[in-house]
């Protein structure tokens, strides 16, 4: 049969795959041929796995296995085509986190993540586009080049896992795995008009994750349905010996029917300064809307929401700190580029870092230098934890009235490319509504919540919903009825 | 401020050479950046105010879960320079 890869869920393509009606070669060819189609203009992957026909075989024999077997069924993912974001390690492949710093670097491991999508018998297509070490918000911090936006070619996928969101907005994937420091899954996946869904805080291994901010850091999903966002995630989550910070989130629906969300409309105002495109605003107003006719309250906190405005300037003291600790270790010694300027060691990791590193990269290095060093310390990494712990009160007080927190994704829908390169500052706005999340551990997806016409063309827009840490449940619930899933 | 011989200072301590010309652009983004982020200085905190993660102190038993040397070969080949399973630096001192 004809493979509609654009109505095509894991649920759908599950029950195809077991009833015989296409093969998991079949699939995964399908996608190779889009990909093959698309991907000389669009530019999410980096690389395309030259033995993606041999998986999807290996796991058609397992497919006739289990219906042989007939005591079991098939796991969920068993012939699922994926995409990786080019940060998360799948052993005896390349992984660059799109810097010439890695462009050689083959992972010695798998990421736990990986092992979980691997006994599930998910077949990886390949390595997607990012910004590089999963810095920046358009994916045009790649060493390798942009990512565009299969909605516009002249503009941004956003970032920093532009390429999964282009993926599998492009029908290049089914799904993709991404990572989120402050907004890369979700803030991408409203650009691309697709669901990116951030769990909880440690919800899944960091383990084979290349680290960025520690502390923020999680790997998360790209898909086209809130079920398949559901699905990878149970496959992948879980508590691991090799993350002491990882913990078990349980999937278990709260049963509410009618849930309370929070319009954060003062908020948005207050942080916003006249940055929220109008169109954004409206369709902000009309998803809210829309969940209220679904049965939902809408309702204005009392909560103390002050604390809140200074989540992204927090966050870019926190994060360019924990960067600049992270990437110490790439000095052309143990991996990676190395440069030998004929001088000393010394010279020679200098020499390597100022080589191998793009231009955002060494930015946060310095800034996060600066904001570790003895005499700023208290003024700035002190003062920020400091906030980070209110604005983690403040959400505790905030989910106290209410189950969930909604704003839009991202201030604008998807940018020109170019446009934001030259001013740091502006790039790191697109973040404004997203970084919240991270700073407080919370879950929070992006749900597609519909399109506004720019210069002709239709651009996505994106909705955000936050719940409480470890009840990433919540979101499922809401997503599912937000988009029609739940009928 | 920040000045362009504290971004050198800076470069020295992260390890990352810099031409001329990208010190005074970094020296003006930084400039910038530090302004934005600065806004934090306004926010009052109770005094003893911090951040902890959720988790902490998280242990486990200290058990050797691989063989041994089944990762060394495709660590040491991660290696720029290497020789007979050693990896190779300058002399330090």
């Amino acid at each position: 049969m004809k493979i509609d890869l654009e109505n095509l869920t894991i649920a759908k393509a599950r029950k195809h795959l077991d009833n015989g009606d296409f093969s998991a070669l079949d699939l995964a060819k399908a996608y190779l041929d889009e990909i093959k189609k698309k991907n000389k203009d669009i530019h999410a992957y980096l690389e395309v796995f030259s033995d993606v026909e041999e998986q999807a075989k290996e796991a058609d024999k397992k497919i006739k296995e289990f219906k042989n077997l007939k005591t079991s069924k098939p796991p969920d993912l068993l012939g699922i085509p994926i995409a990786i974001k080019d940060n998360i390690l799948i052993k005896g492949r390349k992984v660059s986190a799109a810097s010439k710093m890695l462009e050689n670097y083959i992972a010695p491991y798998d990421a736990t993540a990986i092992l979980k999508l691997k006994s599930a018998g998910a077949v990886f297509l390949g390595r997607v586009n990012m910004d590089e070490f999963a810095m920046g918000a358009s994916t045009e911090n790649s060493a390798f080049g942009p990512t565009k936006n299969p909605h516009d070619l002249s503009r941004v996928p956003g970032g920093t896992s532009g390429g999964s969101a282009a993926a599998v907005a492009a029908n290049m994937a089914l799904v993709a795995l991404g990572s989120d420091t402050g907004g890369s899954v979700r803030q991408p996946s409203s650009f691309c008009g697709v669901i990116g869904y951030k769990p909880s805080y440690g919800g899944v291994s960091r383990y084979g994750l290349m680290a960025m901010g520690s502390s923020l850091d999680v790997i998360g999903t790209v898909s086209r349905t809130i079920a398949d966002a559901e699905i990878l995630f149970s496959v992948i989550k879980g508590k691991d010996p090799q993350d002491s910070t990882s913990i078990d989130v349980s999937l278990s629906s709260s049963g509410k029917k009618k849930l309370k969300i929070a319009d954060m409309t003062p908020f948005i105002g207050d942080v916003g300064a006249g940055g929220v495109d109008p169109k954004v605003m409206e369709n902000y107003k009309e998803s809210l809307l829309r969940l209220k006719k679904l049965g939902h309250e809408i309702v204005t906190v009392k909560t103390d929401l002050s604390a809140l405005k200074y989540a992204l300037p927090t966050y870019y003291i926190i994060m360019p700190a924990e960067v600049s600790t992270n990437l110490a270790r790439l000095d052309g010694v143990r991996y990676g580029l190395y440069k030998d300027n004929g001088g000393n060691l010394i010279s020679d990791y200098k020499e390597t870092r100022g080589a191998g590193f793009g231009r955002e990269t060494r930015r946060r290095i310095l800034l996060g230098t600066y904001v570790l060093s003895a005499g700023y310390y208290d003024a700035y990494y002190g003062k920020a934890s400091a906030v980070r712990g209110l604005i983690r009160k403040t959400f505790g007080e905030i989910f106290k009235e209410v189950d969930l927190v909604a704003t839009p994704t991202a201030p604008t829908p998807a940018f020109k490319l170019g446009e934001k390169m030259a001013d740091p500052v502006q790039m790191y706005l697109a973040d404004i509504f997203t970084v919240t999340a991270n700073m407080a551990s919370i879950p929070a997806v992006s749900l597609p919540s519909g399109f506004t016409e720019v210069e002709g063309k239709k651009l996505p827009l994106g909705f955000q919903l936050m719940a409480p840490y470890g009840e990433d449940g919540l979101l499922f619930d809401a997503g599912k009825d937000f988009l029609g899933e739940s009928k | 401020m920040i000045t362009k011989e504290e971004i050198q200072k800076l470069a020295d301590l992260a390890r990352i050479s810099l031409s001329d010309n990208e010190k005074e652009s970094l020296r003006k983004d930084i400039d910038g950046i530090l302004e934005y982020v600065g806004q934090i200085k306004q926010v009052k905190v109770p005094v003893g105010e911090v951040w902890e993660p959720a988790e902490r102190n998280v242990m486990r038993e200290d058990v050797v879960t691989t063989e041994s040397g089944s990762y060394k070969e495709s660590l040491i080949d991660a290696a720029p320079q290497h020789e007979r399973g050693l990896i190779k630096v300058k002399k330090i001192l």
